[in-house]
């Protein structure tokens, strides 16, 4: 012992607390046991004691931990911790932090990818509102896929058929190896710099749950995050849900469905506009019938003193009106929409109405009737009516000059 | 293409059914809805453009030498149109 000082508890203590600190794998380690003397103070915490056969381990759960719980813990039950290993001074025991529990039973890849899923939830990718509307009609769509698979086959042949014309640009990667969550994450990146793509699909075919590793990756789930175009993922897989499919802004159960949603088909597209062109020209064309109809009614309701001649030019600036509304079928620019307003000011001007609030006043007999267009069609002492632009006049005829 | 640079096909269909739809209700002049019906077809035509514009490529990006290339490609034998 010589060369060694004295050390206080605290001096030990702090050493070794250092020395499990320093230690990498102890801050983040997964360990199966038995629950034991289980205890849940106020505090909310949890404290139990891991134990096998032969060997027991302290644990301590916080509550801001111990919250998000998806099952209830029991003594007797056995489970795997995941958590951080460190020394409690004060009572001068090591003891596991735990951050998560499972039940025991699941394999490995299981729980890291379930601590993966909920960090990531944590982080705001799968979240609802973060996902955004497919277009209704990309300019190009992105594919994000193998070369040689199935998938890629699929979703050509269902684009084309929607849709023949549309372009498409395969962004080639593995699905499956070691190598494909970093070719996936690549491609996703690369079709999202290239421009003019509007919306991506990345997917595959059916297989194993094996085969889907590569979309169960926190690289891939994070490329189609910061994609800047919607993804669609199609990874082929009903029962469990991706990592991918999950951060991806739509998924769909199979290449050919997600070419579906990304791709339109043309012929309703057409059709629509079609409809809405129709419907379009009949509203204009419903409009002049009304402004037709209504000085119609006007002249003759009015019994205006009007030559026949007066009403074919009226007739005749709607008739115009109507040419516009052909011509600008064709030809919708220029000056013609001044030369309409021009037509339209000058059918209002001519209006009956008008006439009679320019002073003129029409005669008529009482009731209606034709206009009285010569004095020698009432004798004195008839009665007639005038008409004014505001109200009319009953009178009783007192001469007759010959006209 | 950037963005904003031509009106999106979506938004073109949106103004053009609002048109539409102005032109349907009442309230409208006789020439305001000449203007209106103007409008609509030019977007009609775009629309229908936009339909027309894309090619039917099919291209796969490739990095070549550090540089992002698009080359044509085809898929082995040929495209299954009738599926």
């Amino acid at each position: 012992m010589s060369g060694q000082r004295v050390l206080a508890v605290r001096e030990l203590t702090a050493y070794l607390q250092r020395l499990i600190g320093n230690d990498g794998r102890l801050a983040n380690v997964w360990v199966k046991g038995e629950i034991s003397n289980l205890r849940r103070p106020v505090s909310g915490h949890l404290y139990f004691t891991l134990k096998d056969q032969v060997a027991a381990l302290r644990c301590v759960m916080f509550q801001g931990r111990s919250r998000n719980l998806s099952f209830r813990l029991q003594d007797g039950l056995e489970i795997i911790a995941r958590g951080q290993v460190a020394i409690y001074p004060r009572d001068g025991v090591y003891q596991l932090y735990v951050a998560e529990i499972f039940p025991a039973g699941m394999g490995m890849a299981s729980l890291a990818l379930q601590e993966l899923a909920a960090r990531l939830e944590r982080e705001g990718l799968f979240a609802a509102e973060r996902k955004r509307p497919l277009p209704l009609l990309p300019r190009r769509v992105g594919l994000v896929t193998s070369p040689s698979g199935a998938a890629l086959r699929d979703m050509v042949t269902v684009s084309r058929r929607r849709f023949p014309g549309i372009d498409l640009v395969l962004a080639p990667a593995t699905v499956q190896g070691d190598t494909a969550p970093l070719e996936l994450a690549r491609a996703l990146e690369l079709l999202g710099k290239l421009g003019g793509v509007d919306v991506i699909i990345i997917g595959r075919g059916g297989g194993s749950a094996e085969d889907l590793s590569a979309f169960n990756t926190e690289v891939v789930a994070r490329a189609i995050y910061a994609c800047p175009v919607p993804v669609i993922a199609a990874v082929g897989h009903e029962t469990d849900l991706t990592l991918a499919d999950r951060v991806a802004d739509r998924r769909a159960p199979t290449p050919s469905a997600a070419a579906e949603l990304a791709v339109p088909v043309k012929t309703e597209l057409e059709e629509r506009l079609d409809i809405l062109a129709a419907r379009a020209r009949r509203g204009v064309e419903h409009r002049l019938q009304m402004a037709r109809a209504r000085l119609e009614r006007l002249v003759k309701s009015r019994g205006m003193a009007q030559p026949q001649q007066e009403l074919y030019y009226r007739q005749q600036y709607l008739d115009g009106l109507e040419q516009r509304l052909l011509a600008s079928w064709q030809r919708h620019y220029g000056a013609r929409e001044q030369a309409l307003q021009l037509l339209t000011a000058r059918l209002e001007a001519a209006s009956p109405l008008a006439i009679l609030s320019r002073g003129y006043a029409v005669c008529r007999r009482p009731g209606g009737g034709p206009p009285i267009r010569h004095s020698l069609e009432v004798a004195p002492g008839e009665k007639v009516e005038v008409v004014l632009s505001q109200g009319r006049l009953q009178c009783q005829v007192d001469d007759v000059d010959g006209g | 293409m950037p963005e904003g640079e031509q009106l999106k096909f979506e938004e073109a269909l949106q103004k053009l059914e609002g048109i539409v739809r102005a032109l349907e209700g009442e309230g409208l002049t006789l020439e305001d809805s000449l203007a209106y019906y103007q409008e609509g077809i030019r977007l009609v035509r775009l629309c229908r453009q936009r339909l027309q514009e894309v090619e039917g490529k099919l291209q796969a990006l490739l990095v070549h030498e550090g540089e992002v290339v698009l080359k044509e490609i085809s898929l082995p034998g040929g495209e299954g149109y009738g599926a």
